[in-house]
């Protein structure tokens, strides 16, 4: 078992629970906009496509590299569109007659 | 600048960036603080795609570029997309996310191939086949979702052996990997197994089951990326996913326990899910409707109304108009609430979105453990477009097959009224006896039609 494993699986620990945590409260009222952005920070990704990709390694890899760049940037741009426009349209009823 | 001191700045951004992921998760805990936790999200994403622009292994500019900018070109409309098809396009996301993993997984093996070890032969096939299982997946999801596949489950006899043989394929072919990566064709059917495997696991799921089925998807994307980083031995991957992961994990948890299904049936694709009961024949039992003239005297005169909005409003699009009623309600002194169960709608918080998306105040929107206390002291509940959230045999008979499953107690309002198209019987082909008792009036119309028809009744509710 290489040692990167372990400190590896150390820090997926520590996130996985926290991560626990935190999404524990959050508002109900807030659950989709959750997913859309969770799904945007997992886009992150995209730093590994860029760096597959921009290595030029192989033909095959870097094709598959800069489709990953795609498709994750696109769910990292969208992502981000579409949590803000949603919590931007959560109001109270006093914030809406000011 | 050294390579060095470069790569440790790089890391350092990454770290940045770990810790603006985690501050965006704490802060979306209350809508208040919620916009600036979007804010530090994009600014750490920004912060860790630029400083891997930087990174020295990465030599060809050009076509990364080009990638990022249709990235964008196709992520900018797909968050542009109105609020009724947010399920879609969040299922859609799912599988680009998991697509993007199982991509990089399998550059990654033909960069390698056949210097790979045991071991990390095992994580990137294991990583490999959840991005794929959960791409297909999702894409079905998305289809379900969007009306191009049928909604309703799609079934035939011996459907779990099929699709457990089919995984259990996947995990084989894995394990022949682990001892002769060179065999890349192997591999190859490995990917294609595994992309099967993503299909048969929601083709039998029906729509009203997807509030589960998403958030099951966005955890398995989660991991898959979490996976991902460790194949790249990348720490902000593993916290990435495992955030992600947990996400999910902790959505499908509740969503689960909403609908009173067990964890481990739902894991597993619900292969057991619930069977579509023909039910007791119901005698001649009647209804009592009521026209829109009758309903807007009655919840005029009101002074406490809780709105149930389910999937059947969406459908309708009738927010607009549920708003409307909202106003004149709330004009003539009326105090209107919203009643919202975790899994109406076709995604965890669908409802809401779509509410405060027609502009209806957030505190008016509560959730089911909160306002289900409220009905005895309220005059009217109005049911649009939900069913079995409401369904009293929920509570009460124990041979229902939703028995157990936790609902908005509407039947303990003085009145309760029903928007419903017709007597059809709901997802689960389930007679509701809400519909038959005494206080109950139901209102036979389009949803969207017949509240525009109320809130004229009531004399306009623009203002």
């Amino acid at each position: 078992m290489p040692a990167d494993f372990i400190s590896n699986l150390f820090v997926f620990l520590l996130a996985a629970f926290l991560g626990i945590e935190l999404i524990k409260r959050v508002s109900p009222l807030l659950h989709t906009p959750l997913m859309s952005l969770t799904n945007a920070l997992d886009a992150i990704v995209v730093i590994a496509a860029i760096i597959i990709a921009g290595r030029h390694e192989t033909k095959i890899s870097t094709i598959l590299g800069l489709l990953a760049v795609g498709a994750s940037f696109s769910n990292m741009v969208g992502g981000f569109v579409i949590t803000d426009r949603m919590l931007s349209m959560f109001k109270t009823a006093k914030a809406k007659k000011s | 600048m050294n390579p060095a001191t470069l790569q440790q700045l790089i890391d350092l951004s990454y770290i940045a960036a770990v810790a603006g992921f985690i501050l965006s998760l704490k802060w979306l805990n209350s809508p208040t603080t919620a916009m600036r936790g979007v804010l530090i999200a994009e600014i750490a994403s920004a912060v860790a795609v630029v400083a891997t622009l930087f990174d020295p292994q990465v030599t060809h500019y050009k076509w990364i570029l080009i990638a990022l900018i249709i990235g964008a070109g196709v992520g900018i409309p797909l968050g542009l997309v109105k609020m009724t098809a947010v399920p879609q396009r969040t299922a859609l996301s799912h599988a680009f996310g998991a697509l993007s993993a199982a991509l990089i997984g399998i550059a990654e093996y033909y960069v390698g191939a056949p210097n790979i070890s045991k071991f990390e032969m095992g994580e990137i096939g294991l990583e490999v086949v959840i991005g794929s299982l959960t791409f297909t997946g999702s894409v079905i999801a998305a289809g379900k979702l969007q009306e191009i596949l049928p909604q309703r489950p799609i079934t035939y006899r011996g459907q779990n052996i099929v699709s457990l043989t089919t995984l259990a394929t996947a995990v084989i072919l894995i394990g022949i990997l682990i001892f002769h990566p060179e065999y890349t064709h192997v591999f190859g059917a490995m990917v294609v197994v595994a992309l099967l495997f993503g299909v048969m696991l929601v083709t039998p799921i029906g729509g009203a089951d997807m509030p589960t089925v998403i958030s099951l998807l966005n955890s398995y994307a989660g991991f898959s990326a979490a996976l991902l980083g460790f194949v790249l031995n990348s720490k902000v991957l593993v916290v990435a996913g495992a955030l992600d992961g947990a996400s999910g994990f902790i959505l499908s948890v509740i969503m689960c326990k909403a609908m009173n299904r067990s964890f481990t049936n739902v894991l597993f694709g619900a292969f057991g899910q619930l069977q579509v009961s023909a039910g007791k024949q119901v005698e001649d039992r009647t209804v009592r409707s009521a026209s829109a003239e009758d309903a807007a005297g009655i919840l005029g005169s009101a002074n406490k109304v809780i709105i149930v909005p389910g999937y059947g409003m969406a459908v309708a699009q009738a927010q607009h108009k549920v708003r409307e009623l909202y106003d004149s309600l709330t004009k003539r002194g009326v105090d209107v609430k919203f009643a919202i169960h975790p899994v109406a709608g076709r995604m965890p918080g669908h409802m809401n979105v779509l509410l405060a998306e027609a502009d209806i105040p957030y505190d008016k929107l509560v959730e089911m453990d909160d306002i289900n206390g409220d009905f005895p002291q309220t005059d009217v509940a109005l049911i649009i477009g939900a069913n079995d959230v409401t369904n009293p045999a929920a509570r009460e008979d124990q041979t229902s097959p939703i028995y157990g499953m936790p609902i908005l107690d509407v039947d303990k309002a003085r009145t309760v009224m029903v928007i419903k198209r017709g007597m059809g019987a709901g997802f689960a082909g389930i007679d509701n006896p809400l519909y038959f008792m005494d206080k109950t009036l139901m209102l036979f119309g389009d949803a969207k039609n017949f509240v525009g028809s109320i809130v004229r009744e009531l004399g306009g509710g623009h203002g």
